[in-house]
């Protein structure tokens, strides 16, 4: 590698450390001072030396006691001096480091919850958790300690050098010389750590992801007896792991052999030279001394730089991580003037809907190729299709979970990209078919489309969403309603939670209601009950549903039936089972049922005659 | 309170703990770490004598100062001696080329050991974890036994890699350098010794204070990272329901205590930290006092005095990171102490001592005098006996609650029953050989987890040495094959952690053929063509009456179109078998089955 390129790297390191400064701007003064700090601190630890030369060659050699108290009781200032500017260092900087990383932390978290849900389906929650945990730790360590320390030694053991020349010039060579090889090997430390260390954060993020789906998994893995298998494949995993740590473990020996052997060559050349220098009387003993005193207060900065460089590029590292998240782009904004709903009716109107997956290959047509659909207010839409047709993925664009990429929807003839999402997303609630419920208590999960609603009003509103959804299971919990569920509370059945859902999206009292499937974990008697009660919520509110089974499909006052990306019939239910093949094909089972209750009576017939057949042969 | 309300789990968020609690946490700890060590007993020896020599190595660095300018200067000055110097720097070389090597390889040392401590404990927990039962698992959340396999073990690897190089290499630079100033100048040890009072002091005064903080710290972060993961997941109904600034404001405000504790921690290291340049420096100052007066009266050599000053100086050093030592040891402590709680749980469904071989199962399942409870006492399912001959397709049905999924985990084994035995051609499940239960007994839940990796690869978890034809086969049985071709790169196609673009019918169907593949004598479908369409459960339906024709099923749905390719029905309510009889004779009847079976074929179209 050629020096220049070597250059290009620390400048970009460099420019990535400054992209941090936004967020620091505010404590850059308290981080100046404290950095002022350090230096004096440096520079008296330095002095002490100075004072005892002072001695040495002074009261010692005049064997004059009065004079020893006084340069004694200096040393004792200058180390005392030393003590207060390291807490004053620690005073300055450490408090708002801690701001920057708590401001870093909730930027982080702000963005990545204004980011679409396609984003969040390319990253796992596990690798957004290292970068928000450790990642900012280290950068917050590295602006307190780190940076300030990096540069205060160095400017240290520039001042040091000088000292040692001033002593002597032949033996601050000597010194200076003897340095070189451990900025060299410097060099050639970071180059191969923070790739390793690069390398040993990915593979932890890996054995993490396998430790979550083992856990996950677990029915299956047991169901299936595969924990030895999962356990050789977490196994090799963990081996890599290990082998890059001992790589890692194996740089750094490097780096300490470096730093300990070189000062070390140093001190026994500078013994040498200042014995041989003394003897010529060219230094004096207390200049002797002094050197070594010297020498020895700036070994501490010279071992530092090689952890402190390293720890420069794993902050660079974690930056670059960092910022990775954080300039992505959102490709599902609020619009600059946004419009606002005046009277909702709820009118929501596909208008040649295409939608794609980024990553779908070219060659593959779009996922939704051109939906026209339109919903009238109050009006009950089913919406009918094979599995992975796209029906989930339409009703996720109607709350711009994801945008579509093609053609408009309008609700109440506003295209739905104009109004802020907030806004579309309070006149249009969704229930999924896995639901989603957060660690808090059963109430807040209901009303969490309701905030600020308070009191009685919450507590009408609650019921009623619990009794349409028949989940006054609720009410029976330990602490009834306030009852902690999810993933740090009580855990319910996939039915259970499926009707709390249900009750979530009913409770929000939106213009229209999009269902995903809402029942499919529900057993008939109470998928029956939810239906009847939620007929009546319908009356009033647009909504669309994801239907399986035709029990649902009859909630609906028409029915859209979504076939290679596109409507390709909507009509009641009963008319286009009369009229649509396909539409019998996705949902009748009526005529599977009579053809097997035939085969079945059939058998059974046989089965009868044939064991007459052998009562009577007995 | 006796030591047993600490046993396993429980008492892990305690902290009120007796002392005698503690200790019996303590010992298990221990004994833990006992247990990682012996395997690498040799290699710590190794480790440590390393160290040892290598520090010894480098303290002798002042002392040959020291004997340079004493010995060395007289002689060169006096008699033009130049032998006493070259010796001398020829041992300052040797000893600190010898200290920086063996410094090295003791890193590496190190990290061999530490590293070893850790893939066997990362593999003893996640076996553990695997084997320890689904009772325990539907308690103990999946995010506890995630932290306690990441982030507890993270703490340990920081104590280990991080925390004892430093508490050992400190400890021993710190003897070294003491017994050093003692053999050169016995006067200045005692100075030393003097320092030593306010130094323990202010350490204890520390470890005191930081044990308290950084606890604080832990619980604080542990909050954050639940909010941010719950955050995470769950980010589709985060943003339907536009919780976006509420979380912010909550997030605000863990973030906020998080960062109040960190300050405190950092703050008693501001303290801390000067207070130990103080006493470093004042020793300095002192030895610097006792000694310059025994110079000037010519009781000590120069030379000796920088040795002095020197190691005054350096004695310190370590202390710092030694302390922090302490944090780490804190977290480390309490993370091995969860550890060990995890792998002392006993699996209440466990491996059976003296295995017994069944090659070929005829899948004769047989409930007798059966019942089940949980171990809070929960009667789920009272006593019962049910014969399932080999062969037969059993239909379970009865309303949410009834104990239809408890009664197929007794036969999966998922559950052992209070009472009574669950056998399998005459062989309890408890004494079968747990492959030759798996191989022969397959269950199909609801939620089919696709793990990362390609379809195939999930497809074959039902068997890991199947081909790349058997996998298609079973695809194609099942009816998975359409779609799995139509993926972007077929079977090949990376599945990501949360099924990706893959629906939650698709991912039944996947799991469907994961169980054709594994072909088992006995099957167990609990409610897995629930996500399915018509269509594509109408193929499964086909595939299943094939696929059971020779063999035991039982068959959990809450559609009742399943019901007809069973042989026998059994209705079960409140945990009773309530109706038993084939699905003919039910639906004449005029029992609950025939009620429901009235219904149900009212919504068909």
């Amino acid at each position: 590698m050629t020096s220049r390129t070597r250059e290009n790297k620390k400048l970009s390191t460099a420019r990535t450390l400054m992209r941090v400064y936004p967020f620091a701007k505010s404590a850059r003064n308290r981080i100046i001072l404290g950095g002022v700090s350090a230096l004096l601190a440096g520079v008296v630890a330095l002095a002490i030396p100075l004072v005892l030369q002072w001695i040495v060659d002074g009261p010692m050699r005049s064997g004059d006691v009065s004079r020893l108290w006084p340069a004694v009781l200096i040393v004792l200032a200058l180390g005392v001096a030393e003590a207060v500017f390291i807490a004053l260092r620690r005073l300055f900087v450490l408090t708002p480091s801690t701001h920057i990383e708590a401001d870093m932390r909730n930027a982080f978290y702000r963005k990545l919850q204004d980011l679409p849900v396609a984003f969040h389906d390319r990253w796992q929650s596990g690798q957004l958790l290292s970068r928000v945990i450790s990642d900012l730790s280290l950068i917050r360590r590295y602006i307190a300690f780190g940076i300030v320390l990096l540069v205060v030694n160095i400017v240290t053991i520039v001042i040091g050098t000088a000292v040692l020349f001033y002593w002597h010039p032949l033996l601050g060579v000597v010194f200076l010389v003897s340095c070189i090889p451990v900025w060299i090997y410097g060099y050639v430390f970071e180059q191969r750590y923070s790739k390793v260390a690069r390398l040993s954060q990915d593979q932890q993020g890996d054995l993490a992801t396998a430790v979550e789906e083992s856990v996950h998994g677990i029915r299956v893995l047991k169901a299936f007896g595969r924990g030895k298998f999962s356990l050789q494949k977490f196994a090799k995993q963990a081996e890599t792991l290990r082998g890059t740590e001992i790589e890692k473990a194996k740089a750094i020996a490097g780096i300490w052999l470096w730093l300990l052997l070189v000062p070390d060559i140093a001190f026994a050349l500078c013994l040498l030279g200042g014995v041989w220098l003394a003897a010529a009387d060219q230094l004096t003993v207390g200049q002797l001394f002094a050197f070594f005193a010297t020498a020895a207060i700036l070994r501490w900065p010279i071992e530092s730089i090689g952890f402190l460089l390293s720890m420069t590029f794993l902050t660079r590292t974690a930056i670059d991580r960092f910022f990775e998240v954080m300039d992505t782009e959102n490709t599902v904004t609020d619009p600059e003037n946004p419009v606002s709903l005046g009277t909702r009716e709820g009118r929501l109107v596909f208008e040649d809907v295409h939608f794609r997956y980024q990553d779908s290959p070219a060659q593959f047509p779009d996922l939704l190729d051109g939906i026209r659909l339109e919903i009238e207010p109050g009006e009950t839409m089913a919406l009918v299709g094979l599995t992975g047709s796209g029906k989930s993925t339409l009703t996720a664009l109607t709350t711009r979970l994801y945008d579509v990429t093609g053609g408009r929807i309008t609700l109440d003839g506003v295209d739905i990209r104009d109004m802020t999402r907030e806004e579309l997303r309070t006149h249009i609630a969704m229930a999924f078919e896995d639901a989603t419920l957060f660690s808090a208590s059963v109430r807040d999960n209901v009303l969490l489309g309701r905030p600020g609603l308070e009191g009685e009003e919450a507590q009408r509103v609650l019921d009623e969403a619990l009794d349409i959804a028949q989940a006054g299971f609720a009410r029976e919990l330990p602490d009834g309603l306030d009852t902690l569920i999810g993933e740090e509370g009580l855990s319910l059945s996939g039915g259970q939670r499926q009707r709390l859902a249900l009750a979530r999206a009913v409770a929000a009292n939106p213009a229209v209601l999009v269902l995903d499937d809402p029942l499919s974990a529900l057993d008939v008697d109470t998928e029956a009950l939810v239906e009847a009660a939620l007929r009546r919520v319908l009356t009033t509110t647009t909504a669309l549903i994801v239907a399986h089974r035709p029990s649902t499909v009859t909630l609906a006052d028409r029915v859209a039936l979504l076939e290679n990306g596109r409507i390709t019939a909507v009509g009641r239910h009963s008319e286009l089972l009369a009229t649509n093949e396909h539409y019998r094909y996705v949902l009748s089972s009526l005529e599977d049922e009579e053809a097997r209750e035939r085969r079945e009576s059939e058998r059974e017939e046989r089965q009868l005659s044939r064991d007459a057949e052998r009562t009577v042969g007995r | 309170m006796t030591p047993r309300t600490v046993e396993g789990v429980q008492g892990e968020e305690r902290d009120d703990l007796t002392k005698e609690e503690s200790r019996a946490l303590r010992r298990r700890s221990l004994r833990l770490l006992g247990s990682l060590l012996h395997p690498l007993r040799w290699q710590v020896v190794l480790t440590m004598l390393v160290i040892v020599v290598s520090t010894a190595g480098r303290v002798a660095g002042p002392a040959l100062i020291a004997l340079g300018i004493n010995e060395g200067l007289p002689a060169l000055v006096d008699e033009q001696d130049w032998m006493p110097i070259a010796l001398i720097v020829a041992a300052y070389l040797v000893t600190g080329a010898i200290g920086a090597v063996l410094i090295a390889w003791y890193q590496v040392l190190a990290a061999r050991v530490s590293q070893a401590i850790l893939i066997d404990l990362r593999k003893r927990v996640f076996l553990h974890t695997q084997r320890l039962s689904l009772e325990f698992h539907e308690s103990y959340t999946s995010g506890k036994i995630i932290a306690r396999q990441t982030s507890d073990l993270d703490s340990i690897r920081e104590l280990l890699d991080a925390g004892l190089n430093n508490l050992v290499q400190g400890l021993l630079y710190m003897v070294f350098t003491a017994v050093a100033l003692v053999l050169l100048d016995p006067v200045s040890g005692l100075v030393l010794a003097v320092a030593l009072v306010p130094l323990a002091a202010l350490t204890r005064w520390f470890q005191v204070r930081s044990q308290k903080l950084y606890r604080a710290t832990r619980v604080a972060s542990a909050r954050l990272i639940v909010q941010f993961v719950e955050t995470m997941t769950g980010i589709r109904a985060v943003q339907a329901f536009r919780k976006e600034k509420r979380n912010e404001r909550e997030f605000a405000q863990l973030t906020e205590d998080y960062r109040y504790a960190n300050t405190k921690v950092i703050q008693l290291f501001g303290t801390y930290d000067p207070g130990l340049v103080l006493i470093g420096n004042m020793t300095v100052a002192a030895v610097l006092l006792v000694g310059g007066f025994r110079v000037i009266d010519g009781a000590l050599a120069v030379g000796s005095l920088l040795a002095i000053v020197l190691y005054a100086r350096r004695f310190f050093d370590p202390a710092e990171e030694m302390a922090e030592v302490y944090n780490s040891y804190q977290s480390a402590s309490a993370a091995l102490e969860k550890i060990s709680g995890v792998l002392e749980e006993r699996p209440s469904v466990p491996d059976p001592i003296k295995p017994v071989d069944l090659w070929k199962a005829k899948g004769h399942v047989r409930f007798d005098e059966v019942e089940f409870a949980y171990t809070s006492g929960r009667v789920v399912l009272p006593g019962f006996t049910l014969d399932i001959p080999a062969g037969q397709t059993i239909a379970l049905v009865g309303s949410t609650g009834a104990g239809k999924s408890t009664l197929a985990k007794l036969i999966a084994r998922f559950y052992d029953p209070s009472d009574g035995r669950v056998t399998l051609d005459g062989v309890d499940l408890r004494d079968l050989h747990p492959k030759d239960l798996r191989r022969a007994i397959v269950m199909v839940t609801q939620e089919a987890y696709l793990f990362s990796g390609t379809v195939a690869e999930n497809i074959a978890l039902g068997k890991p040495d199947a081909t790349q034809q058997e996998i298609v086969a079973a695809a194609k049985a099942v009816g998975a094959h359409e779609f799995i071709a139509a993926l972007p790169d077929g079977y090949d196609t990376d599945v990501n952690k949360r099924g990706g673009r893959v629906s939650a019918g698709q991912r039944q169907l996947v799991s469907f053929a994961r169980a054709f593949l594994a072909d088992p004598a006995v099957l167990i479908l609990d409610e897995a063509t629930a996500s399915l369409d018509i269509p594509s459960e109408r193929l499964v339906q086909e595939a299943l009456q094939t696929l059971l024709a020779d063999r035991t099923a039982v068959i959990i749905a809450h559609r009742l179109s399943t019901v007809a390719i069973a042989d026998r029905v059994l209705v079960m309510e409140h945990g009773r078998i309530v109706e038993d009889g084939s699905p003919a004779e039910l639906i004449g009847g005029e029992g609950r089955f025939a009620q429901l079976h009235a219904a149900w074929r009212d919504s068909l179209v």
